[in-house]
């Protein structure tokens, strides 16, 4: 982890694990008040907009909680105190001057290291972009400052967000927050492990084949994106532009709602978001309230994806007791089935890789990011006697990872004369029918829900030898992927040995009020997620 | 896959690879390949191929002037600038 500049900044602050809280603003509960980490990002609102609580405080004892667990998590690749304290500070400001500083004010804040922040670097945890700083923040970034969120820093993820496991990374692998031998999902692995843990109370990541959700699933948080479109990828550094969606990660499904309504809008800079929205989940801005939240799944026809192979048993149990509370509740379940979406997985390791070997033609070592010295004997001398052509193929293999690597020439092959018609263009038709399964289902039903992930998080390692197991991971997350829907991971309980589960719930193309209503009435069910004991 | 193959596709996208990366990467790219083959079999005659999960076309902004990257924005992230250009190594032998 990077710590900029600014310790010496926490020092003269003196503000030490806070004891000082929102007493009252968690809804009455008896005994001692909770502590800021223990509080919903719109009890943290409420409480800076009416001068309850300071901004600065807030921020200060999220820093020092991440100053004390980050070393063993890994969470975070960069904090700069100076500046998150900055921020927090701005906002007390406004406060004080009576202006609102919105629906967010002062909500400590972790952005996935793909995510553009000006002032701070945004590596994409690759060498090839060690130390960049973006000059400019992407467009769902500023909504949030916008809104008053506080950044507290930039968290860990595979590199260019190629994985399931934040294994991938060049600053090494994050911790699951439940136990530390095993992985926290991927690839935005920091940032959910960063809200498990308390670390953060709201984090983002981006999602191109269950990278938000896959992860909250592991880590027992809820994450969710949007429909494609909804949120501007501007500022996220592009891995698979048909695909890429950023998205909210928080202990409780209301506060990613709020987060959601936050980012959602068109932006001129993105091409492909959607300027007219058809369902709203009409959230008040003002209370940060989301009415879908509040409606309960009466009359709700949900999809329960027909069992597929190789799912863990409790997982399937968990999932199973899910959509038993659900229909307790008052909705009806049918059997859904998406045939197509077996070949879910193989469209998505040609379409994502094609896409990333186009996006990533852009480090060459010549804008911006790591440059090869050229100084291993290969070549003597400085750049004047090397080659353009040697200076950029050796950046590239001393810059990218393995898996980086492995996808650039996957994608390189799909898309080169005389294959690309067997494999990428057969992939984009294979893509249509699952899109078609989608829509055929959704005749039927109002939602479809399945597990997220076939199986609980697994050992650091264990799957870091055989991508294709790796790539299994993503067996469930990946058809809403290619569709285009909204999709959410709520969590379910746990196995017998404590580990979260989640559940995916998918609906139609810009209907997110329909997934917040069931993952409501499943928060009703299951409480707000739980800290896991050694970050209480 | 072929070692011969894996090195003409790294060819194509500008990436060096060590011996040792091409011979796991061709036996790693077997399996991979396998995986994604099945897809053959999957019958899609008359099927519009889906590039994109929107149906949006021609989607336009005003053709105002916005504020970019100034030039000295623009090159201070570059490896190696001068005289407010990129400057590459020489790209033709002599």
């Amino acid at each position: 982890m990077s710590d900029d500049e600014g310790r010496e900044d926490r020092g003269r602050n003196g503000h030490g694990p806070g004891r000082r809280t929102g007493a009252g603003l968690a809804g009455g509960e008896s005994g001692s008040a909770p502590e800021f980490h223990e509080l919903s990002a719109r009890a943290i609102a409420a409480g800076v907009r009416s001068r309850t609580i300071a901004a600065a405080d807030v921020a200060a004892h999220f820093l020092a909680r991440i100053e004390k667990f980050n070393p063993s998590l890994n969470a975070f690749l960069h904090v700069n105190p100076r500046l998150t304290l900055a921020h927090a500070r701005g906002v007390d400001a406004k406060v004080a001057a009576g202006h609102d500083p919105g629906p967010l004010a002062g909500v400590p804040v972790a952005l996935k290291d793909n995510l553009c922040l000006r002032h701070m670097p945004a590596t994409c945890a690759s060498k090839i972009l060690a130390g960049w700083m973006p000059p400019y923040d992407a467009d769902a970034v500023a909504r949030l400052v916008t809104a008053g969120a506080v950044p507290l820093g930039k968290t860990n993820l595979d590199e260019f967000a190629m994985g399931s496991s934040t294994e991938n990374s060049a600053f090494g692998p994050t911790k699951n927050p439940w136990d530390p031998r095993l992985v926290p999902g991927g690839s935005s692995g920091g940032s959910a492990a960063a809200v498990a843990a308390g670390l953060a109370t709201l984090a983002f990541g981006s999602d191109t084949g269950g990278s938000i959700r896959q992860p909250a699933s592991l880590c027992g948080v809820h994450g969710m994106m949007g429909t494609y479109g909804r949120v501007s990828r501007r500022g996220l550094i592009a891995f698979g532009s048909s695909l890429d969606r950023i998205g909210p990660l928080a202990r409780n499904v209301g506060d990613v709602a709020l987060a959601l309504e936050v980012m959602s809008g068109g932006d001129a800079g993105d091409a492909t978001t959607v300027h007219r929205f058809g369902a709203e989940w009409a959230p008040e801005l003002a209370g940060g309230r989301c009415t879908a939240l509040d409606q309960d799944v009466r009359g709700l026809r949900v999809g329960v994806l027909r069992a597929a192979d190789g799912v863990d048993a409790e997982v399937r149990g968990r999932c199973d007791d899910a959509v038993a509370a659900i229909r307790a509740a008052g909705a009806t379940t049918v059997d859904v089935d998406l045939p197509a979406a077996e070949h879910a997985v193989a469209v998505y390791y040609l379409v994502a890789p094609s896409e990333a070997s186009s996006n990533l033609a852009r480090y060459d070592g010549v804008r911006f990011g790591y440059r090869s010295p050229l100084d291993d004997g290969r070549t003597q001398g400085s750049a004047p006697t090397a080659s353009l052509d040697a200076m950029l193929a050796e950046t590239r293999e001393r810059g990218f990872g393995a898996e980086v690597k492995r996808r650039i020439l996957l994608g390189t092959f799909a898309l080169s004369a005389g294959y690309s018609e067997a494999f990428y263009e057969k992939a984009l038709c294979v893509r249509r029918l699952i899109a078609n399964d989608f829509a055929r289902a959704f005749e039927t039903c109002d939602v479809i829900v399945s597990p997220t992930s076939p199986f609980p998080a697994f050992a650091i390692g264990a799957k870091a030898d055989d991508p294709l197991a790796m790539y299994l991971c993503d067996l469930f997350t990946i058809p809403a992927s290619l569709a285009g829907l909204p999709a959410t991971s709520s969590p379910v309980g746990a196995t017998s040995s404590g580990l979260p589960v989640g559940l995916q719930i998918v609906a139609p193309a810009l209907r997110e009020d329909l997934v917040f209503r069931v993952a409501g009435e499943l928060e009703r069910t299951y409480g707000a997620a739980p800290l896991p004991e050694a970050y209480r | 896959m072929t070692p011969e193959d894996i090195r003409k596709i790294a060819g194509l996208a500008r990436l060096r690879l060590r011996d040792d990366e091409v011979a796991k990467i061709a036996a790693q790219f077997t399996g991979i390949l396998g995986h994604l083959e099945r897809l053959r079999a999957v019958p899609t005659d008359g099927v519009t191929p889906l590039d994109h999960p929107l149906p949006l076309t021609d989607v336009l902004r005003d053709d105002e002037p916005r504020a970019g990257l100034l030039q000295g924005e623009a090159l201070a992230a570059a490896p190696d600038a001068k005289d407010g250009q990129f400057r590459v190594p020489r790209v033709m032998a002599e």
